[in-house]
């Protein structure tokens, strides 16, 4: 049985997981009622015969940011990579049971191209990776890959990624010179710009600012403030106030579990499970 | 969590706890300096303000460097919010009680104008809020708290009761302008002590709760979250 709905533009938007608080309600969203764009299942996911996610269901809004928290080891980073089947290339993973739809679609449906779903669902990871290559062909990388050569449409590219990605201004000059010669906030900003330049729907970001000192960290977080205007982005973190400051959403998950799923002031300021409370507040984890 | 959060947060309870503990015990002595027409205990309120004051100040120092250095958030961060706003309110009955105490040596040197029964009775409802309050503070009972808001009524209506009757007492006889008018004074302070004392219940309440029952939202339905 489908227990969650997809919302189609023409119904009456449904953002609502059966884990979020009472109060919790589309016209909560702060750009007015979101759809939820990707709708997680009664998941069930294990390593071998370890189960690291508990039959988990939500759903999250299109164009919106939605923060995982937790404690180390509780499934969040696992999830996240669910979302664009990354779990596949490690052995011995499974899902046992549920399911994962993207605007609808099951992304372990029948003819899904895992390649084509990490195109629509990009990701960012905790240490910036960007190949030895010069700026430019970092960000152009995804497009050669795809087979594109018309150069006025890679310099275009290359433009408006680096321009979405904030790091424009600081590169245009040396778009020819090796991506290892950036500061590290700045890597993992093209590593954004080269995320963006095959222009997903999603974004997925595994802990983006952890290695980075607190001028990248801010940079990145403008960032994610205006990348989500135009995608919708999941964000891992283990900075709670980072959490508190870039997302609408947030989900806290223990032991393999969602614990509270609701938007991310609820959760700051009057979280719905003693659980989240004493995690949030640093009396566990 | 980390031994330094609890033991700031430990001292931001304490320092707030013993501000109420010596506005309480300002209050009552006030209200015994009137009762009592003795001068000396109305001299101590005076002279102990300043440490209420004091304490006002060093909570909210204790306040803003536990919000920045820890950036508490959910309960503690309510804490916070409501520790530094029932300081305020402390310190305002502190000074009610001062006023109080000036009046009443003001009025020690006078015969009586008529026998004081409404304004002790307003001291000990007023007096009672406060304590009340400050209990359902520490032992986490944010219904008492509720409930302490509606006994605001009954020391507004004495204090209306009282005003009246002291006009009376004007109208009838010029001389007994100032004495009335002190003991209006009095009992104005009186009923601004319970409204402070209603205000502090309401903070135990949204502390406890994260719902705000101020201005009489949720007074009888759900509370309002803020």
């Amino acid at each position: 049985m489908n227990l969650l709905p997809t919302a189609t533009p023409m119904e009456e938007p449904t953002i609502l997981p059966p884990r979020l608080a009472p109060d919790f309600s589309p016209a909560d969203s702060p750009s007015g009622p979101a759809r939820s764009l990707i709708e997680i299942d009664h998941l069930d996911f294990f390593y071998g015969a370890s189960q690291a996610l508990h039959d988990i269901t939500l759903a999250i809004p299109e164009k919106q940011v939605t923060a995982f928290i937790g404690p180390s080891g509780c499934g969040k980073s696992t999830l996240l990579r669910c979302l664009n089947r990354m779990n596949d290339l490690i052995e011995g993973t499974r899902i046992a049971s549920g399911r994962i739809r993207i605007d609808g679609a099951d992304i372990h449906g029948d003819g899904v191209d895992a390649i084509e779903l990490r195109k629509r669902v990009g990701m960012v990871f905790q240490k910036s990776n960007p190949f030895p290559k010069s700026i430019y062909e970092n960000v152009v990388y995804g497009l050669r890959l795809q087979g594109v050569g018309d150069k006025r449409l890679l310099d275009e590219t290359v433009e408006k990624s680096l321009r979405g990605a904030a790091l424009w201004d600081e590169v245009k000059d040396r778009l020819h010179e090796s991506a290892l010669g950036l500061s590290g906030g700045q890597m993992q900003r093209l590593c954004i710009a080269r995320t963006i330049a095959v222009n997903p729907e999603i974004i997925l970001m595994d802990e983006p600012c952890s290695a980075l000192d607190p001028i990248a960290t801010m940079k990145v977080e403008e960032l994610i403030h205006d990348l989500k205007k135009q995608f919708t982005i999941v964000i891992v973190t283990h900075n709670m106030q980072q959490a508190g400051r870039c997302s609408d959403f947030t989900a806290f998950f223990y032991l393999g579990q969602l614990v509270e799923y609701a938007r991310t002031e609820k959760i700051f300021t009057n979280p719905g499970e003693k659980k989240t409370e004493d995690y949030i507040t640093g009396r566990f984890g | 969590m980390t031994p330094n959060f609890e033991q700031q947060l430990g001292k931001i309870r304490e320092t707030l706890l013993m501000m109420a503990s010596l506005t309480d015990r300002n209050l009552n002595l006030a209200m015994r300096a009137l009762v009592q027409r003795d001068d000396a205990l109305a001299r101590t309120v005076e002279a102990e303000d300043s440490q209420i004051d004091q304490l006002e100040i060093l909570l909210d120092d204790l306040v803003i460097s536990f919000m920045a250095l820890h950036a508490p958030v959910a309960k503690d961060c309510r804490f916070m919010l409501v520790a530094s706003k029932i300081a305020n309110n402390l310190e305002r009955i502190a000074d009610l009680a001062v006023a109080i105490a000036r009046r009443a040596r003001e009025l020690n040197g006078q015969p009586l104008l008529k026998p004081l029964i409404d304004i002790p009775r307003m001291g000990a409802l007023a007096a009672e809020m406060l304590r009340d309050a400050i209990s359902a503070l520490v032992e986490e009972k944010p219904e008492q708290a509720r409930e302490i808001v509606k006994r605001d009524k009954a020391v507004d209506e004495i204090n209306r009761q009282l005003e009246r009757e002291l006009t009376s007492f004007m109208l009838e006889d010029p001389a007994t302008i100032t004495r009335a008018l002190s003991l209006t004074l009095v009992s104005r302070n009186l009923e601004r002590i319970a409204d402070h004392a209603k205000n502090i219940a309401e903070e135990v309440y949204y502390l406890y709760r994260a719902a705000d029952i101020r201005h009489g939202q949720g007074g009888e339905t759900a509370p309002v979250e803020r």
